[in-house]
């Protein structure tokens, strides 16, 4: 009798997982075997840095799935917790990448330098640029590795920790918790673009792409090195998030998507289930903002004005929300066409009269297939699996015909 | 015979409305009763204030022994009290299994560390199967509750009322939508669980209260008009009045 409720492998009760996971290792294996350090150099160093960070990317779109596809909040303030994760680490790299030139430039002294001579070395040398020569507080663990990659985690968990514990414990949803998100991260933007707070204003921390300690290694290698890290760290957020979302935590959450009063009643503290969800995602978030911005070298406060948080929405749209192989999907193949036919090389249209070029239409374009999805295709490239895979939710639409015809409500009755 | 749910002169106004005035209620451990009014008597009303959806202004409503006062909890606290809650319209999941709903509701630990770590056994595999049969949906445990027609809603959302296993259950015209084989289900259903637990029904339909066979609490403007059998609250010039003489 039990029989049908008895359980597979985890893993396969959820098959995406091994596709997402052979994708990956061939993936990385095939761009590890065509770059410049490791292979045939095909793939020019630059590219296989564009490639590591999407797949962060896609790291961020993942726990925005988790978010918005399985929670149902529609957070616009994601890349605040990225960007956060990117300044926590940057933080790391350029200290000791500069103690490191002001110790050797120093080391032609007669007597060698203390410690707070080689500080304040250092403090001139990252600050200058914002007029101050004082390490400020929130650098001052800046020297140690161990705890500003503590800090990456901690600073955007215990952030998401407390906005969402105000948000949902005075129950605001919907639009306006969208438009709260949002607010908070253009709030901590428009405090990084401050000059007397220690992040360095609108310059924001560069030279990331430098890792300390690695001075012999070229960047070719360094940026396989980093493909790796973030494919490890994409395929292990990948399985983690798929665990969480199965199972009766999975069906609770996605329960409170749906109605939420519902699952009061049932006597589920609603509020607690959105916290771990939420500083769930957000970790993941900063973990991959701590993998990007070393590729991409350099952070300053534009990389988390909202819009970058409404990419992140629109990638995880078009992919499919409530699909996590649906985000990832997403994020590559919208971010990656982004920068070609926003790089100049995407060949322009000739119309008479007029001339599409596409570094000026591509947003357009975006902006339209985003409407089109969100209007025709709610469930995005996803949504062509489950048509293959023949998982096709019922047409319910308009009232039910009452308790005699069964099942049938008046649209499939129609059809 | 020791009150399970008490409510102390309680009142509530949205907007300068009166909805709820000054009303005494009281239910025991094991006892069925149909709460009946017109339209407007605040029967909605003070179902969302015993499950803590609204608060009222004055008044107490205090539960179980040693009484202690519901008030200062939310939904979910109260929920897991022991308090279940059936709405007039069925709202299950739509989109997952009728399983994976049964088996959200199943008596557990609710907090959300205690979910994450939650396997399937195969009591509780057995414990959804054995409310799936009884409510009649043993068939269609793998099925997306929406699929389910309207009545078929109602009685998933009866098991998962049942999977909690409460002391009080609050049940909002339950007979709405039903077939007339449905309602003598019903009937027969809560007419058991009774037997067990306090059973409060918020019904319009005299018939219905009819076959409850029950104590009847009737409610007009917000306060308690008339409380006893049927027959006797049917005979009370007040309760014709204003119900059942129109």
């Amino acid at each position: 009798m039990t029989d049908k409720l008895t359980r597979k492998p985890f893993i396969l009760r959820n098959p995406s997982i091994l596709v997402v996971l052979a994708v990956l290792s061939v993936f990385t294996l095939a761009v590890t075997l065509l770059s410049q350090a490791y292979g045939s150099g095909v793939i020019p160093t630059s590219t296989v840095k564009v490639l590591g960070k999407t797949l962060c990317l896609a790291l961020a779109a993942v726990a925005m799935d988790l978010v918005w596809g399985y929670l149902g909040i529609l957070s616009l303030g994601q890349m605040a917790f990225f960007a956060l994760g990117g300044y926590l680490i940057g933080q790391w790299l350029m200290y000791a990448r500069t103690e490191a030139i002001v110790a050797a430039s120093l080391a032609g002294n007669p007597i060698p330098p203390t410690p707070a001579e080689l500080q304040e070395g250092v403090a001139n040398q990252i600050f200058g640029v914002v007029g101050s020569a004082d390490l400020p507080l929130v650098w001052a663990f800046a020297h140690s590795l161990p705890i500003q990659l503590a800090l990456v985690l901690a600073v955007p968990g215990l952030l998401a920790l407390a906005f969402g514990w105000l948000a949902f414990r005075s129950r605001v949803n919907g639009v306006y918790l969208s438009i709260l998100t949002q607010a908070m991260t253009l709030a901590l933007a428009l405090w990084l673009f401050q000059n007397d707070n220690g992040f360095r204003g609108n310059n924001g921390l560069s030279g990331l792409q430098n890792i300390p300690g690695l001075d012999e290694v070229d960047q070719a290698t360094l940026s396989v090195w980093f493909l790796w890290a973030s494919a490890l760290a994409l395929g292990l957020a990948y399985v983690l998030a798929a665990w969480v979302v199965s199972g009766k935590f999975g069906s609770v959450v996605r329960a409170i998507r749906d109605d939420e009063t519902r699952v009061r009643f049932l006597g589920y503290p609603v509020e607690g289930f959105k916290l771990v969800v939420f500083t769930l995602a957000a970790i993941i978030t900063a973990i991959a903002g701590a993998l990007y911005y070393p590729q991409a070298g350099i952070i300053n406060p534009a990389e988390l004005m909202p819009i970058a948080s409404i990419y992140l929405a629109v990638w995880v749209a078009i992919g499919g929300r409530g699909r996590l192989y649906g985000a990832i999907v997403g994020a590559v193949v919208v971010s990656l066409l982004s920068s070609w036919f926003t790089g100049g090389r995407a060949p322009s249209i000739h119309l008479p009269g007029y001339t599409v070029n596409w570094v000026d239409w591509w947003q357009v374009a975006l902006g339209l297939s985003f409407v089109l999805v969100t209007l025709f295709a709610p469930k995005g490239i996803a949504g062509i699996v489950d048509r293959l895979g023949g998982i096709l939710s019922p047409r319910r639409h308009g009232r039910d015909l009452g308790p005699d015809q069964g099942a049938l409500q008046e649209q499939e009755a129609r059809a | 015979m020791s009150a399970l749910l008490e409510v102390d002169g309680i009142s509530v106004s949205f907007d300068g409305f009166r909805a709820i005035n000054n009303l005494s209620f009281s239910i025991g451990d094991a006892e069925l009763r149909a709460v009946i009014g017109p339209n407007g008597a605040g029967k909605t009303t003070f179902m969302d204030i015993v499950t803590g959806k609204t608060r009222p202004d004055s008044g107490d409503v205090k539960w179980g022994t040693p009484p202690k006062s519901l008030l200062r909890l939310n939904e979910a606290r109260i929920a897991r009290e022991g308090v279940g809650r059936k709405f007039q319209r069925p709202t299950v999941f739509e989109d997952q299994s009728v399983a994976d709903n049964l088996t959200m509701a199943l008596k557990a630990d609710r907090s959300p560390f205690a979910v994450l770590g939650w396997r399937p056994s195969r009591a509780s595999a057995t414990r959804v199967a054995d409310l799936a049969s009884e409510v009649g949906l043993a068939d269609h445990l793998p099925r997306k509750a929406g699929e389910l027609s309207h009545g078929q809603k109602q009685w998933l959302e009866i098991g998962m009322l049942l999977a909690q296993e409460p002391r009080l259950l609050l049940v909002d015209e339950p007979a709405a939508g039903m077939t007339l084989a449905e309602r003598e289900q019903t009937t027969a259903l809560l007419v058991r669980l009774a037997r067990t637990r306090a059973v409060i029904v918020v019904e319009h339909d005299m018939d219905f209260v009819r076959r409850l066979n029950c104590k009847v609490t009737v409610l007009h403007q917000g306060s308690v008009l008339a409380e006893g059998s049927l027959d006797h609250v049917t005979r009370n010039p007040d309760v014709i009045d204003v119900y059942l003489g129109r």
